[in-house]
């Protein structure tokens, strides 16, 4: 007969069993909350698994040198280097400056763009997280004349 | 359910640009309403994008990404007449799907 404990302990691992093969529905579980509650550029790096951060000019960050409205900011990060296991677009001064992270495959390109908001003023990195744990950096500053976060 | 979201997806050359565009209210979680109570949190977390049903990307997003959502990428090897499949999921575990044919 199966006690509590070993109910419990069977249970978590058929829940990770499940995250690892990638089920939609329990993919929620894996979402990197840890990485997107980092209020800095290097918290949410270190908390998506880099171990050293340095800036690189392989890695590219686009956007407007001047955003008008803050609520969109159209913002692009690409890298033309092999072995990229995620790509992250940050916003330093957001209250969490974590916007988005993209996972690479091999039948993607590593090179995403999308629309984030911005409280102000602020530096954006594009950070390339590479498969052996390096974090490559880029960063551009956006001007902001319209602030998109509170209101 | 949520609007649907528009897809396109051209081919050129040996990859396909595909870009989306979600209709979802991404609140941030930042905001007041007129009684001065935060508006709670209400984002897209996970976007997955299939590829003649192969998982070919995933990202994971914060309450900074903006209102009605706009998402470029390239998937390798697409040609014309492939499906794409966007999914997102937000969290409140509302989620929806839409499909696309590369063109």
């Amino acid at each position: 007969m199966q006690n509590r404990r070993e109910t419990l302990k069977q249970s978590a691992v058929v829940a990770g069993l499940l995250a690892t093969a990638g089920f939609p529905q329990f993919a929620y579980a894996a979402f990197n909350k840890a990485a997107f509650d980092a209020k800095s550029v290097q918290d949410s790096a270190k908390a998506a698994g880099a171990t050293s951060i340095a800036e690189s000019k392989d890695v590219t960050i686009t956007g407007p040198d001047i955003a008008e409205n803050g609520a969109v900011v159209p913002l692009g990060a690409s890298t033309a280097l092999a072995g990229v296991k995620h790509m992250m677009i940050m916003v330093e001064k957001n209250p969490s400056s974590l916007v988005a992270m993209f996972h690479v495959t091999d039948a993607v390109e590593a090179n995403f763009s999308t629309r984030a908001k911005m409280g102000q003023s602020s530096d954006v990195y594009a950070v390339a997280i590479m498969n052996d744990g390096k974090a490559l950096w880029a960063k551009k500053e956006v001007k902001v004349t319209l602030g998109g976060c509170g209101g | 359910m949520a609007d649907p979201m528009r897809i396109r997806a051209q081919s050129s050359g040996d990859k396909a640009t595909v870009r989306v565009l979600m209709s979802h209210e991404m609140e941030s979680g930042q905001r007041k309403d007129a009684s001065g109570k935060t508006v709670p949190a209400w984002f897209i977390q996970e976007v997955t994008a299939k590829h003649n049903g192969k998982d070919v990307f995933s990202a994971e997003w914060g309450p900074a990404v903006s209102k009605n959502p706009f998402l470029q990428f390239a998937v390798k090897g697409a040609k014309a007449g492939d499906k794409i499949a966007v999914t997102w999921k937000d969290n409140k575990g509302d989620t929806r799907t839409d499909e696309a044919t590369v063109s």
